[in-house]
């Protein structure tokens, strides 16, 4: 309803392509603000392409990008980091020779002040000089950071509080994609994009992360969720999305989608394409 | 009109030489995603081989390219064998910084065997030329475009048919993938650096032949000649490769017949660093790519860095700094002075190699902008010294970053090969520019060290104060680290994409990292400088950007004390043992090899 008025994020016909391959091909979107919206689909289908194309990391070849009302096509990940939009890794790319709290640290840089004075020009050679001297204000921004940082973790119980000063490469893969979602929640984020938040997660951890993402909506943050795990994405979304091949093939609330032919298809087609071969031979 | 066809001929003919070069890096490129140094090492061994044979053993020239094919070959299998696969599995760099050490190894070993002084290496063939447009071309011409020709055509006919070459081909594309198809690799990769090695070898004979001269300074020569027109035919590309050479031959060979000979090098060098910014991948790949995967965690070896307690640092600056009030001699004092210049450039190059992840090898170009710039500042404009080893390295920090800055975009080994090219780029105007540098004359009469009008002439006063100048240094190194910057280098070493989801600009903070270590090695430069009273465009030189990486690397990368231990044991520990001046860089060159191959956290860890 509302999203029809003030979408906080739109995407229009947005589209990628790789050589002969259209990975993206004119999707549209509509996130209202508080909103959770899942984009499922076979794997090759796109959906990680598409998180690229709004948080900066690839150009659209096609289409528009607008975030709270303004065109931010082709920006740069910095910028729109700064604009508020974090956003986890597939894959998990945290800092491996950062402690966590650095890592996570690294989360607020955007709102980091006190060190980062927006002059033009002499800014950055502030910043080195703030950076040795450290005038109180910029000692009293890391350690209200710092203590920001321990309650961020502290939102992941005992998995990662104890282990605040290890490297993330000594972490278990469940904890290094903890460490990501940590890292985006300290950019204070106006819109997060979970790509796969419990990929090689077992049940128990998956229940917790799917507790946590939960928390965050409630708490009116704006998500946009990758994820392969339906039944969490049944209890989770607004709305679902499913993409195949690059196009949006179906939207609309999870239990109208899941019973949609065409997602039946998509998936039975394509991502099980040998197993249903397989059952119909038997 | 004519005297422009020659002008195209001589280009063809040197780009026709560059290209044997090419080819054989180009090869191990595609298959092991490496940029092996040490091709120009085997392209003076080919030289020093075909001398042995031609002068001492009579041979005639079949056998004579033969002899050294073969030599070559088996030179490149077993750097191969024994320093490239034990590196398989370790971290990105490493092969990379193995190749160096390899190359610093053969080269001195041919220096050694046949002393640094030129020799004549006669060509076997009849002085006849051939008029051709306004100039003539010989046979040796004739044979040099031959082998080139020849090779490109066999190894074409080799990787097409050749069940071996399609192994090869496979390998190229995708190494696991072959590999899980039964590809040998490490059949592939013996069979790579063979042909490579083999090629490097007969070129560095003919070329050798062709300037009827061969010295030890061919080697790095080659190697930069090579890898620049590697990258501009695209890293990996074969015939990209030849291309790349012919390309490089006629712009140099241009360049000269516009502005004289003193500039052929400038011309390569500006060449590949165009290439570089405008098409990385090369002049013939294809359009932009995907972001490549995640490479967390695999730049430097994961390692929990010793810590050393802070009173232990403090005793023993304290013990250092009341050295000079014990009878020690002034031999010990000068080696000190000299160990505390290398820690202050080794700071410079843990904090941009180490902590920021960029791998400079053309470090000590910052040393001479530093260096140039204290000594004409003292020398014409009269400023105090002590003012003008500051003004060095503020000269050093501006200029370095501005040079450095069109690598920002770079990753890996692309990084420390701009660096190499800008290094040179450096010297190469230093040399040129006369009217500001007095270009090979170099500048004498550099007034001594002064503070507050008294000259710092006893050694224990240039002791103290290049002590104290670099444990300042170390302590606001320290305080960076500790920062936000600090994290923020680390971040962009570790993974460069996920650091711009966070908001890091890239040139930003390469840029503060290359500021801050610019000032550091600008301020090593301008002391010695001074301490010289006399620099040339060649005072500072690759040996100096590869000693303070293998310091760097020898203390832990990005590790400040590690910086500072490793500059004193590689300085210090050649004087204790006596060991004379031609073996040291044989000895650094080995320590950078077991190193990478054993340590490669270096002794205290890399932070």
């Amino acid at each position: 309803m509302s999203e029809q008025h003030n979408p906080m994020l739109s995407l229009r016909g947005l589209t990628r392509r790789f050589g002969g391959l259209t990975a993206v091909n004119a999707i549209d979107l509509d996130l209202a603000k508080g909103e959770l919206i899942s984009i499922i689909g076979p794997n090759g289908a796109g959906k990680t392409t598409l998180f690229n194309l709004v948080t900066g990391l690839d150009r659209p070849d096609e289409g528009a990008v607008r975030f709270e009302g303004q065109d931010i096509t082709g920006l740069s990940p910095e910028r729109l980091a700064a604009e508020g939009i974090a956003r986890t890794f597939q894959l998990g790319r945290v800092f491996g020779n950062l402690s966590v709290m650095d890592n996570v640290l690294i989360g607020a840089h955007t709102r980091l002040r006190a060190v980062k004075p927006a002059v033009p020009v002499i800014g950055p050679l502030l910043e080195l000089g703030l950076a040795l001297l450290r005038p109180a204000g910029v000692k009293a921004e890391e350690e209200r950071l710092r203590e920001e940082v321990k309650a961020i973790l502290a939102r992941f119980g005992e998995r990662l509080l104890p282990r605040i000063d290890q490297p993330a490469y000594s972490l278990s893969y469940a904890n290094r994609r903890r460490v990501e979602i940590a890292r985006a929640l300290a950019l204070k984020p106006r819109l997060l994009l979970l790509d796969e938040p419990t990929a090689g997660m077992n049940p128990t951890e998956t229940a917790e992360m799917q507790a946590l993402v939960a928390e965050l909506k409630t708490e009116g943050l704006t998500i946009l969720l990758i994820e392969h795990k339906l039944e969490m994405v049944m209890r989770l979304s607004d709305r679902v999305i499913v993409m195949d091949e690059g196009k949006k093939i179906a939207e609309g609330p999870g239990e109208v989608v899941r019973s949609d032919p065409k997602v039946i298809e998509a998936y039975l087609g394509h991502g099980l394409s040998g197993a249903a071969e397989q059952e119909s031979a038997a | 009109m004519s005297s422009w066809l020659d002008y195209t001929i001589n280009g063809l003919i040197v780009g026709n030489v560059y290209a044997l070069v090419a080819v054989g890096l180009a090869l191990i490129f595609g298959v092991s995603r490496l940029i092996n140094f040490a091709q120009g090492s085997i392209y003076l061994v080919g030289a020093y081989i075909g001398w042995v044979a031609v002068v001492q053993l009579h041979t005639p020239l079949p056998l004579t390219i033969i002899v050294v094919a073969a030599t070559a070959a088996v030179v490149g299998l077993i750097i191969e064998r024994f320093g490239l696969r034990p590196l398989q599995n370790s971290v990105r760099i490493a092969p990379l910084l193995a190749t160096i050490g390899i190359s610093f190894v053969l080269d001195q070993l041919v220096m050694l065997t046949f002393s640094p002084n030129p020799r004549a290496l006669p060509s076997q063939l009849p002085d006849v030329r051939f008029q051709l447009g306004g100039g003539t071309i010989g046979p040796l011409d004739l044979l040099i475009a031959g082998v080139g020709i020849s090779s490109a055509l066999l190894l074409f006919v080799f990787l097409r048919y050749s069940k071996l070459g399609w192994a090869v081909r496979a390998a190229s594309q995708d190494r696991d993938a072959a590999m899980q198809m039964g590809v040998d690799v490490n059949r592939v990769n013996q069979a790579v650096f063979g042909i490579a090695a083999a090629l490097g070898g007969v070129s560095g004979m003919l070329v050798g032949m062709y300037y009827n001269q061969i010295d030890t300074a061919m080697s790095l020569q080659a190697t930069l000649k090579g890898v620049v027109a590697e990258v501009v035919g695209g890293a990996g590309n074969v015939p990209g490769a030849v291309i790349g050479s012919l390309l490089l031959g006629l712009v140099e060979s241009y360049g000269v017949a516009v502005f004289g000979t003193s500039y052929r090098n400038l011309f390569a060098f500006l060449l590949l660093v165009v290439v570089l910014v405008l098409r990385p991948n090369g002049l013939f790949a294809s359009a932009r790519q995907a972001p490549p995967e995640p490479l967390t965690g695999t730049f430097i070896a994961p390692s929990r860095p010793v810590r050393i307690p802070r009173w232990v640092l403090a005793v023993a600056a304290a013990g250092f700094a009341v050295l000079p009030l014990f009878p020690v001699s002034f031999y010990v004092l000068q080696t000190l002075i000299n160990a505390w210049l290398l820690g202050m450039l080794a700071l410079s190059l843990t904090l941009v190699a180490g902590t920021m992840g960029q791998v400079s090898l053309g470090h000590a170009a910052l040393l001479a902008i530093g260096a140039y710039t204290s000594a004409l500042l003292s020398l014409t404009l009269n400023v105090p010294v002590g003012l003008a080893v500051i003004g060095g390295g503020l000269v050093s920090a501006a200029l370095g970053t501005l040079l450095i800055s069109p690598s920002f975009r770079l990753r890996g080994h692309y990084v420390s090969i701009a660096t190499l090219a800008i290094g040179e780029i450096v010297s190469l105007v230093i040399l040129n520019w006369e009217s500001v540098t007095r270009g090979p004359i170099g500048i004498s009469g550099i007034p001594p060290l002064s503070l507050f009008g008294y000259d710092l002439i006893s050694p224990s006063s240039v002791y103290w104060f290049s002590l104290a100048v670099m444990v300042v240094l170390a302590l606001l190194q320290g305080r960076l680290l500790t920062s936000h910057l600090g994290r923020s280098f680390r971040a962009i070493r570790d993974d460069d994409i996920a650091a711009r989801a966070y908001g890091l600009s890239l040139n930003r903070y390469k840029s503060l990292a290359f500021i801050f270590g610019g000032f550091a090695a600008g301020v090593s430069g301008g002391i010695a400088a001074h301490l010289y009273s006399y620099i040339n465009h060649e005072t500072f030189n690759t040996q100096q950007s590869i000693l303070a990486l293998t310091v760097v690397i020898l203390g832990g990368l990005g590790n400040v004390v590690g910086a500072i231990v490793g500059s004193v044991a590689l300085v210090g520990l050649p004087e204790v043992f006596r060991i004379a001046a031609e073996y040291r860089i044989l000895i650094y060159g080995i320590v950078l090899l077991l190193l990478v191959r054993f340590r490669p956290q270096g002794l205290l860890g890399t932070i």
